[in-house]
């Protein structure tokens, strides 16, 4: 399960310092981040699959806290 | 350098195997004076070149050192890393925010001219400048004793500013260090970027606890080999610890890393109650029971099957009256009150990982605990959530047996013995 023509991986990632648990990721993309006992998103440490890059990019851009990215890493 | 003649006292700390290494050998000794600390160390290596630079990073290596602040992180791979960047700082970190530890504090208070030796070699060994001395309150007026005796003799091509610490639990966490220092804030700013990377001003910063720091100070005079000469092969050298709880007299004292727990033990006097439980490393630790423990080596290595370590050098004994569970809920609750609050899992999560655990310790169900810890475990800005996580988990698995009484609707325990300090509110 390969991320596109990228070299590596591509993995969801939260910054929770930033994060204010108002879920709006985990309504645009239940399949990769659900949430926790207090509203706070618990990303999936899988690959994102190809097929859902394009919504976790659209999910990235919008976080109202910019909380979120893609860590290519 | 002036001759070592009329010193004939650095033998006694040269001669390996010998201890006490960092504190002074009398007891009851006030703070060493710069005077007194060259007789009994002799002169420290100073205005390093690029080539001696690297070759005392490299001695570092050879010792073994290892951070001695809890994480544990091999020290020369954090100067190496540090040293290739742009202009760095060092910050010699004494915040000591485990209210179980006092080993940074009564190193600070006895031999605070160590502490800044070390401080100013691992600038030197960077290329920092700058050192700032991060001082618990209760050895802020000591260290500044010392840095005015440095200046008075114009010892140092560094210049060393200190600092008093937040009186916070997480406020020893490298990034909360930094945002201490930089805004009066103490608690752990994101990463990445590491303050390794970027940190005080943006410059690349080495958080090093002092203990570390006097380790350094004492392997640029020596050498790696009289350092290995106490400690196991894997884990070379000496620690301070801390023991306290049911013992005789509570004391931080040195002991070669490995040295069996028992001994441990009777340098406090002993046991002062039958014991059923130890606390090994501090409140991110791990409950061991006392049957499997007292004979293990104080070590990484030794304590690996137990899912123990040894932390920041806390060993807290808990007598057969007191009550395993309890004490857990005191120090969960303590926890819980000390997250910075940035983190929803760890703001939200711990406090109400608390009541579950309290409830435990009053004998009713806690049937989210354990969704809770793993929703908890290892998430947010810091290490904050998991170490109460881990702290749990030993309790769970030590006193299991309590938990079946707990249920029963039965406890024994009346005494405490973990110190926790008075709540606060955020």
């Amino acid at each position: 399960m390969t991320a596109g023509p990228g070299p590596g991986a591509v993995r969801l990632r939260v910054d929770l310092i930033a994060c204010d648990g108002r879920s709006l990721c985990a309504e645009a993309l239940p399949e990769l981040i659900t949430l926790d006992d207090w509203g706070f998103p618990i990303t999936s440490d899988r690959a994102v699959p190809s097929r859902l890059l394009a919504d976790a990019r659209e999910t990235v851009r919008a976080c109202p806290k910019l909380a979120l990215w893609l860590d290519r890493g | 350098m002036k001759g070592n003649a009329g010193l004939a006292r650095p033998q006694a700390v040269r001669s390996p195997g010998t201890l006490p290494r960092l504190l002074p050998a009398d007891a009851g000794a006030g703070p060493d004076s710069l005077a007194r600390h060259l007789a009994r160390y002799g002169p420290s290596p100073a205005g390093l070149g690029q080539r001696q630079r690297e070759s005392l990073i490299a001695e570092v290596a050879r010792a073994g050192l290892t951070g001695r602040g809890g994480g544990g992180y091999p020290t020369a791979r954090k100067l190496a890393a540090v040293a290739a960047g742009h202009a760095p700082v060092v910050v010699a970190n004494g915040t000591e925010g485990e209210p179980a530890s006092a080993k940074d504090k009564v190193l600070m208070t006895r031999s605070p001219q160590l502490v800044l030796d070390g401080a100013v070699l691992a600038a030197e060994m960077v290329g920092a400048r700058e050192a700032v001395i991060v001082a618990h309150p209760a050895a802020r007026r000591v260290m500044d004793d010392a840095v005015a005796e440095r200046a008075r003799a114009r010892f140092d091509r560094v210049r060393i500013r200190v600092r008093t610490a937040a009186d916070r639990f997480v406020a020893g966490e490298a990034s909360a260090v930094v945002h201490w220092i930089e805004r009066g804030v103490p608690t752990p700013i994101a990463s990445p970027p590491r303050v390794g990377e970027r940190g005080l001003r943006g410059a690349p910063t080495l958080v090093q606890n002092v203990e570390t720091l006097a380790h350094v100070a004492l392997i640029a005079r020596y050498g790696a080999a009289w350092f290995r000469s106490v400690g196991t092969p894997a884990e070379p050298g000496s620690m301070l610890v801390t023991v306290l709880g049911a013992v005789r007299e509570p004391v931080c004292a040195e002991i070669a890393i490995g040295t069996e727990i028992g001994q441990a033990l009777d340098l406090a006097g002993g046991r002062s109650a039958p014991l059923q439980a130890l606390l090994l490393g501090g409140y991110f630790g791990d409950w061991v029971s006392v049957t499997v423990a007292m004979d293990r080596p104080f070590s990484s290595a030794g304590l690996a099957d137990l899912g123990a370590g040894t932390g920041a050098g806390v060993i807290a004994a808990l007598p057969a009256g007191a009550c395993g569970l309890k004490e857990t809920a005191r120090v969960v609750r303590y926890l819980a009150g000390e997250s910075a609050g940035q983190c929803g899992p760890c703001r939200f999560g711990l406090a109400a990982i608390a009541g579950q655990v309290e409830r435990l310790a009053h004998g009713r169900d806690a049937d989210l605990l354990h969704r809770w810890l793993g929703q908890v475990d290892g998430r947010g800005g810091c290490a904050h959530p998991g170490g109460v996580v881990r702290l749990i988990r030993s309790a769970l698995r030590v006193f299991d047996a309590e938990l079946r009484q707990h249920a029963m609707g039965w406890c024994c325990g009346t005494t405490s013995v973990l110190p926790v300090p008075p709540g606060r509110s955020r």
